[in-house]
């Protein structure tokens, strides 16, 4: 008895050692950032390209008025409801307290400056995979922004999701912690466009289905998935006849600088204002992202009845 | 033998064919009553307003010449046709639900009325713009079919299904 006492507590012990040690957060240290001060012009660029206005400006803003992050917008998921904080530069209320080192991993790891999990909705699965000095001349660029005091509430989430312990349980199944790396072979553009997709444009976010515990099937990249706002889904997007196969490289190029789609058709629901983040690219980047959608495998998309 | 087996197979679908169908079929080509007409004008609309819309959207592209006479008539065509109350062909009974393969129109438009006339005033409100801004230039009217077609796709997205 006295024996399998021992074994139990032994067993209960290394098994809580594990589970701590599997959830704790993973951060990069300040030795791991790049000598590089902030180049708030690429900043620009990388804003749009991430899109953090669609989720951190205030509901409903337009214009200039997109460029103040106070959060704000309850993001609805299969999860629960979402409440994107303020990452204006306001110190108490947004995040311009923080240090470069703050913000690389708050992006590119899930992590608070405190050492907290963030949930997933922050796709920084996807942002995982930008370069740390694109990230912190993202920073550079937000650090300009209007300051402001908003406090955005609490998320809404059933009880067994609130202990943000078990996401390190989540990024440790799920996340690689890996940059990008090039397609071998393919060309300069289209790696170009791998880079801004996978990256920080995060399409797959809503493109890609997800599994039970909501982490992307990436055999199925891009092919679609159910959209918890609308009963239209997310559309396939890869170069399947199910998808946009039928468009030119030009056609997706145009419809990501106008809105204005083959066949007389226009972008709605989220699409829009991702658009309007896009049409703030190069004309270059937007050619980029079309090549490497016409370069992705042909998925079709799950669960269509043929 | 594969011959006959194909051919038994040939004749008993051509049975459950007469046997189950059929009856559908007849109900189809009953005359077409008030919904159908109501959504087949609908329809016709839409085809009215891609066919106006087609010349401004080649040249927002940029993938025909701007013409500013062309894009002026384009639009003035728009606005003569979004003077048509078409929410009133939303006629009761007339969703994707109640006929399926018919329309995409679904079923929130009647649940949700007052976003859906919303949106028709708003976009009534942005080709008004459009008329004004198509004879400017290709950027202004890029800008103006740009924010018009935010309206169509938010009002598709919510309303209408991908599928009939």
């Amino acid at each position: 008895m006295r024996k399998f006492l021992t074994v139990a507590a032994l067993a209960i012990v290394a098994g809580a050692a594990t589970f701590w040690l599997v959830t704790a957060p993973r951060t990069l240290a300040a030795g791991d950032l790049p000598d590089h001060r902030g180049d708030p012009a690429n900043g620009r660029t990388i804003f749009f390209a991430a899109g953090c206005a669609s989720c951190h400006a205030a509901p409903g803003t337009k214009g200039e008025a997109k460029l103040t992050l106070s959060g704000g917008l309850a993001m609805k998921t299969p999860f629960g409801t979402f409440h994107v904080p303020n990452i204006s530069p306001d110190p108490a209320h947004g995040i311009g307290a923080w240090s470069d080192l703050d913000f690389v991993n708050a992006v590119m790891r899930g992590v608070s400056p405190g050492g907290r999990h963030y949930y997933p909705a922050f796709p920084y699965l996807s942002y995982q995979r930008m370069g740390v000095t694109d990230v912190l001349d993202l920073k550079a660029f937000i650090d300009t922004l209007p300051a402001t005091a908003n406090d955005a509430p609490a998320h809404d989430l059933p009880p067994h999701l609130r202990w943000r312990r078990l996401l390190g349980g989540w990024k440790f199944l799920f996340m690689d912690n890996r940059p990008f790396v090039p397609i071998p072979g393919a060309s300069a553009q289209v790696n170009r466009g791998a880079y801004l997709v996978t990256g920080p444009g995060h399409c797959g976010e809503c493109h890609t289905p997800r599994n039970a515990l909501g982490a992307p099937k990436e055999e199925l990249a891009l092919s679609g998935a159910p959209n918890p706002e609308s009963r239209n889904p997310f559309p396939n997007i890869t170069p399947h006849a199910d998808g946009i196969g039928s468009w030119s490289e030009d056609d997706i190029a145009a419809a990501l600088k106008t809105g204005l789609l083959p066949d007389l058709e226009t972008f709605g629901g989220a699409m829009i204002a991702v658009q309007e983040n896009l049409a703030e690219l190069t004309d270059v980047d937007r050619a980029a992202i079309a090549a490497y959608l016409k370069a992705v495998p042909p998925n079709p998309t799950p669960g269509k009845a043929r | 033998m594969n011959v006959t087996k194909n051919f038994l197979k040939f004749v008993t679908a051509a049975l459950f064919a007469a046997v189950v169908s059929d009856p559908m079929a007849a109900i189809a080509q009953d005359k077409p009553d008030g919904v159908d007409k109501a959504i087949g004008a609908r329809q016709g609309f839409m085809q009215l307003v891609s066919f106006s819309a087609g010349p401004i959207f080649g040249m927002a592209k940029g993938d025909v010449a701007y013409d500013a006479g062309a894009a002026q008539k384009a639009a003035d065509n728009l606005v003569t046709l979004y003077n048509y109350p078409y929410p009133d062909l939303f006629v009761a009974g007339s969703s994707k639900e109640d006929r399926p393969g018919k329309t995409r129109a679904l079923p929130e438009i009647f649940a949700n009325k007052a976003k859906f006339d919303q949106y028709f005033a708003d976009l009534q409100a942005a080709v008004g713009v459009l008329a004004q801004e198509a004879g400017k230039g290709q950027p202004e009217l890029a800008a103006a079919i740009g924010a018009a077609g935010k309206i169509c796709g938010a009002c598709h997205n919510d309303f209408r299904a991908k599928e009939f």
